[in-house]
């Protein structure tokens, strides 16, 4: 028995690519069992038809789910992918916007327990659930609404933006924020302070300083933070079933009726590889950008 | 060249699939496979239905009575209901028994082979039903009941009695620019067949003999409608909170609605009125549908017996906020609530259902011969091009 176990012991030491093979094994077949399989199942399934009145599935090889998809004589989907990419590309400049300065004076301004107060208020909504966060700005957009009830207080007019597509730019601006100042607030606290001295004593002006020094050396950082804001918009449908109006849909809307709904699977995965060709482009430039090494 | 072998394969998978229920029908109706008595009850019922179909305040009793548990899957749309029968590999999967489905929906489930022949001599009440219930279209397929007709309702047109001046009487009203951006109307593909009602009152060149049976030409006219009236939509309701919701929030003034939502708004003190407008409305009839591979089938046959009395239908009426199928439910309504038989039309001869066009499947046959239809699916998309 004990023999056994050192001839086995020894297998190991004698190879060491051995060691590294059973150790990557099992996560690397749960890996392509769970998420690659998926996603080809996925994939294949794209290439099949649904009968239209029986909803039965027909494993017939064809490519028109995807030419219904691109299709330009009827751009219904290309304009719901476009509206998609739209606002997740509005809602990632809206946060980057928002969460530099903020990410700024948290990594290098603020005292340390100034610093752990801003932290706890910028996590504070991820402890809500995102519902509930969303309802909270149904109530206050709609007609009737907080807002509106606000400004007329003041004498302005009212403000007609519940169930709209701006509705949706500022739920989706509001939700993932703290996911940009995060990744933005890594990167600043990691500029080391002689580089500011040393420009500044090259006589550049802080404005220079900030545009070759500051911005440059947190592109990553929003980069990264870019990846978690356009990424998450892209997949979501709750946000648009919720707050947005007539003609919001998202990709994932389309999704979800098509599965949920009308069980057209073969459309649903049609119209899903959009949103993972869309990602995985973004991703390789964000990896030209560093926004890896940010993380 | 695909695109004609395509249309070849789908027209021939149609064609297939329309004689299952025929074959069906004729081993349905031989003795021995439908059932003569109801047995004991297997203790549990799992439903699929419309949001208070089985309230527990005329539920509770049957489940006292019978010892059936009832367990509720609430359906938002009949897209739901029709995917929710057909997961888990149809007919309910093995874990639905009954599902509460309206006439747009019906007809697919009994096609698709998701539902099973039921024997209506078991449900004492189907006898008393009006005579249009009795075997309609939608759940009765070459005579052969697939379910058994529950309740009806008409889609009626909602509007807040403060903003809206005069009050109307066309669905015009929704359609025309005057409540712009204040219009909500059902995100529900079967919601074309209210916009090609309105034509086939307001233009008559277009030829449209019946909502739910469009060419080509006439439902591109009804698509072109509804597409201006996108633009004065606020919302594509999705569910009946929702659409409450709209009216509250003050973000809608005028919409296309269920009497359900017109009472629950008007129990909250809401300034709502409903109608039925001059053109007509469409409407809905709900049948109890039995579930191809129903795990409780004594349950369900107890249910669609318990559900379809007098008492019953007068309760779930008056919760609910539509029409028994069953008329002895009149006297038990004006018990419960003095005029509410009038009210909800259940006193009206048999001519007044003629102003109400009941949903059903729209298919490419439509009985001229020449199956030049648009089919449910041609709805489907026309509805996503105008909506998405």
């Amino acid at each position: 028995m004990r023999r056994a176990r050192l001839r086995f012991s020894a297998v190991f030491w004698r190879r060491p690519w051995f060691k590294g093979l059973a150790l990557l094994t099992p996560p690397v077949a749960a890996f392509l069992l769970i998420y690659v399989g998926a996603l080809t199942v996925l994939f294949i399934s794209a290439f099949w038809s649904v009968d239209s009145f029986t909803g039965k599935l027909e494993h017939i090889w064809n490519i028109e789910n995807f030419r219904i998809v691109f299709s330009t004589t009827d751009p219904t989907y290309l304009r719901i992918a476009g509206r998609t990419i739209g606002i997740a590309a509005a809602v990632t400049l809206t946060d980057a916007v928002l969460a530099f300065p903020l990410a700024y004076y948290m990594a290098r301004i603020a005292r340390p327990r100034t610093r752990t107060l801003v932290f706890v208020l910028v996590l504070l909504p991820l402890w809500s659930s995102y519902l509930v966060r969303i309802y909270a700005w149904r109530l206050i957009l709609s007609n009737d609404g907080v807002l509106n009830w606000a400004l007329g207080g003041v004498g302005l007019p009212h403000l007609n933006i519940g169930y709209t597509n701006w509705a949706m730019w500022i739920v989706f601006s509001y939700v993932w924020l703290p996911f940009m100042v995060l990744p933005v607030y890594a990167a600043l606290e990691r500029i080391p302070d002689n580089y500011l001295e040393a420009s500044g004593d090259l006589g550049a002006s802080g404005f220079r300083t900030f545009r070759s020094i500051i911005v440059p050396l947190a592109l990553p950082g929003i980069v990264a933070g870019s990846i978690f804001t356009f990424s998450l918009t892209l997949g979501d449908y709750v946000t648009p079933l919720l707050v947005g109006g007539a003609g919001s849909s998202f990709i994932g809307n389309v999704v979800y009726e098509n599965i949920g709904v009308n069980a057209n699977v073969p459309f649903a995965a049609a119209f899903a590889t959009v949103p993972v060709i869309i990602m995985a482009v973004y991703l390789v430039i964000a990896r030209r950008l560093g926004a890896f090494e940010a993380l | 060249m695909r695109r004609i072998r395509r249309g070849h394969v789908l027209t021939a998978a149609v064609a297939v699939a329309l004689c299952i229920p025929a074959s069906g029908a004729s081993t349905g109706n031989s003795a021995g496979t439908l059932p003569t008595k109801i047995g004991k009850g297997e203790g549990s019922l799992n439903l699929i239905e419309w949001a208070a179909y089985s309230d527990p305040s005329f539920a509770n009793k049957f489940v006292r009575q019978t010892g059936c548990k009832i367990h509720r899957k609430d359906a938002g749309s009949s897209n739901e209901m029709v995917a929710l029968m057909r997961t888990g590999g149809g007919g309910g999967g093995g874990q639905y028994d009954l599902v509460s489905a309206s006439g747009d929906a019906s007809l697919r489930l009994i096609v698709g082979g998701d539902v099973q022949p039921v024997n209506v001599n078991l449900v004492p009440s189907w006898k008393q039903f009006l005579s249009i219930f009795k075997s309609p279209a939608h759940n009765t397929v070459k005579g052969v009941h697939y379910g058994v007709s529950v309740q009806w309702g008409p889609n009626t047109l909602l509007y807040n009695t403060k903003k809206v001046k005069p009050a109307p009487t066309s669905w015009s009203a929704i359609y025309s620019s005057k409540y712009k951006g204040k219009v909500t109307v059902p995100n529900n593909p079967i919601q074309i067949a209210d916009a090609a009602l309105y034509l086939m009152k307001s233009k008559p060149s277009l030829g449209i003999k019946d909502p739910y049976e469009l060419t080509k030409s006439q439902l591109d006219a009804t698509v072109s409608l509804l597409k201006q009236q996108r633009k004065l939509v606020k919302k594509y309701w999705a569910s009946a909170t929702d659409e409450i919701n709209l009216f509250k929030g003050g973000d809608t003034v005028i919409g296309a609605s269920w009497p359900y939502q017109t009472l629950q708004l008007q129990a909250a003190k809401s300034p709502v009125k409903e109608l039925i407008p001059k053109e007509g409305a469409t409407g809905w009839a709900d049948t109890w549908m039995l579930a191809k591979k129903a795990p409780h089938p004594n349950c369900a046959y107890l249910w669609m017996k318990y559900a379809t009395t007098p008492q019953v239908e007068a309760k779930q009426a008056l919760v609910f906020g539509e029409t028994p199928v069953n008329p002895k439910a009149c006297s038990y309504m004006d018990k419960m609530q003095k005029g509410s038989c009038a009210k909800y039309h259940l006193n009206q001869p048999l001519s007044y259902y003629k102003q109400i066009h009941f949903w059903k499947t729209p298919i490419a046959d439509c009985g001229n011969g020449k199956k030049d239809c648009m089919d449910y699916n041609a709805w489907q998309r026309a509805w996503t091009q105008v909506t998405g």
